[in-house]
């Protein structure tokens, strides 16, 4: 499996990405919490870039014991949106939240020494 | 074919181009061969309120053109115009609508022009019909001066500035339809521009279509050869609509609630009958109300006929022979549902294909092209060949995909 370089990881601060084009395949790299995610930059939806839009915590209803509505809030489950119509990816799994058997294709990502490569 | 590229790209949210916001929209093209056939959009946008100053310096009226001309230097306060709540980027999710204002114009035509053909080109469209965007609410201006001044300061603008530049443009121009009167004369007036391919009504609004007073103005329209069309938005005041909470339910609903009520009223009082020439498309409802209130007044029709005494045929014989466009395109699991949607507005003479780009929830061509169920050439027709015949189009691709 050909390795492509992605970036030297001194250089990715957390939140960063890479788009890495190699071929036919178009695969966003993210850096974030000290791990590393890479997934196809094609939305499962109309094909739009997936992994160049924003970085946004999960939104969550807040719920009381009672059953009444208290508000909104954000969890710590990081997603990402596409740019083009909001679909949004859980970034540790790549998973549609919207209907999680939907996700994106996953690549391996490895370092080695100072250089990070997505595995294509 | 693509040639095969070996990139990385970082993102700089700096920068905005169509062209790279839609380079997979034009790997698309390219790999249908989207260069072959022509693409008709029958419904896209620009934000004219970027262009305020200039639309505002057409205002006829030198008392309203001063109220305009004031109110831009209070922006954020009450306004000159009516507004509607919403926030259809949803939170930011939608990077194109924030990061547009770094597009950088390339000559001496207007920024709009420019922008509008960057992405046509991009997602392979040869020609496109541009509407307005926050004028979709105008309709539900409390002061009916203002709309027509404005209406007719913008088809002004829009004709000279836009239409004149560029003829892969065309538009079916804003009607004031709350004074019947400035809806005729706007016909009169502008039906034989450069680019007009027709009329649109907002539909947001609270005139019934089948009030004496516009009988003139569709007798206009038909004698002319200009289809209308009722061009959906929300009115998230409208004491129903009112009771929602999120947006997605205002959209939802509202977007078809406005153009089911125009629909039901024009056809319950026989206006296909009495203009049985003129043409009406509804826009930006998608699909699923037409196939909902076709068997709806049909049911009613056959038990209650008298309630309808112009009519000679069921309900939906009459909105088969409508033209409706495809945006937002709702499509279910089971694609056996759309099938049968398709068949029941006669999709293949009747469905033109529109985008509404660059609004939130845009569709591109690969949503009918993709379609198992078509033949190719049904594709080509709501791709572009319907709207073709119906805006008297030629018919040979004039797009350059990048």
């Amino acid at each position: 499996m050909p390795e492509c370089f992605v970036a030297k990881a001194s250089e990715l601060k957390d939140g960063d990405r890479r788009i890495v084009v190699s071929g036919r395949h178009e695969v966003g790299v993210f850096f974030k919490d000290g791990n590393y995610y890479a997934y196809s930059n094609y939305c499962v939806h109309l094909g739009g870039p997936a992994c160049e839009g924003i970085l946004v915590n999960k939104v969550v209803d807040v719920i009381n014991a009672d059953r009444t509505y208290e508000g909104q809030t954000f969890t710590d489950e990081v997603h990402f949106a596409c740019p083009w119509h909001g679909y949004e990816y859980e970034l540790k799994t790549g998973e549609c939240i919207a209907d999680r058997r939907l996700k994106l294709r996953k690549y391996d990502v490895v370092r080695r020494g100072d250089d990070v490569f997505v595995v294509i | 074919m693509d040639m095969l590229r070996n990139e990385v790209r970082t993102l700089n949210p700096e920068e905005f181009s169509e062209t790279k916001a839609l380079d997979h929209a034009s790997q698309q093209a390219r790999a249908r061969n989207y260069q072959d056939f022509l693409i008709v959009d029958v419904d896209s946008h620009h934000y004219e309120s970027e262009s305020y100053k200039d639309v505002f310096s057409y205002i006829e009226s030198p008392v309203i053109r001063m109220e305009a001309m004031d109110s831009m230097l209070r922006a954020g306060r009450s306004g000159f115009l009516n507004s509607q709540v919403g926030y259809q980027s949803l939170g930011g999710r939608m990077t194109r609508h924030a990061r547009r204002r770094h597009y950088k114009a390339k000559g001496e035509r207007h920024r709009d022009v420019d922008m509008t053909i960057e992405w046509m080109d991009a997602m392979g469209v040869d020609y496109a019909c541009l509407f307005p965007t926050p004028m979709l609410f105008l309709g539900l201006h409390p002061q009916v001066e203002i709309e027509t001044a404005l209406c007719r300061a913008y088809n002004r603008w829009l004709c000279e500035r836009v239409l004149a530049q560029e003829p892969r443009i065309v538009s079916m121009l804003y009607l004031p339809f709350n004074d019947p009167d400035w809806a005729y004369r706007t016909v009169r007036d502008f039906g034989d521009k450069k680019g007009v391919v027709g009329f649109m009504v907002t539909s947001p609004r609270y005139k019934p279509v089948h009030d004496n007073a516009y009988v003139k103005t569709y007798a206009l329209l038909e004698e002319m050869g200009k289809p209308l069309c009722f061009h959906a938005a929300y009115n998230w005041d409208d004491r129903g609509l009112a009771t929602t909470n999120r947006f997605m339910a205002v959209h939802a609903l509202g977007f078809m609630w406005f153009n089911m009520i125009h629909m039901t009223n024009w056809v319950v009082n026989g206006l296909p009958e009495r203009f049985p020439k003129l043409k009406t498309m509804w826009i930006e409802s998608g699909l699923t109300w037409a196939y909902c209130l076709m068997q709806r007044l049909d049911h009613e029709y056959m038990m209650r006929t008298a309630d309808c005494p112009s009519l000679k045929r069921r309900p939906s014989e009459y909105m088969r022979e409508m033209y409706f466009s495809s945006q937002p395109m709702e499509v279910p699991q089971d694609l056996s549902i759309l099938e049968a949607t398709f068949k029941m507005i006669n999709a293949e003479t009747q469905l033109v294909w529109s985008s509404d780009y660059p609004h939130w929830d845009f569709d591109l061509p690969s949503v009918i092209y993709d379609l198992p169920f078509l033949k190719d050439q049904a594709k080509r027709n709501i791709l572009g060949g319907n709207a073709a015949r119906l805006f008297n189009l030629d018919p040979k691709p004039v797009k350059k995909i990048p």
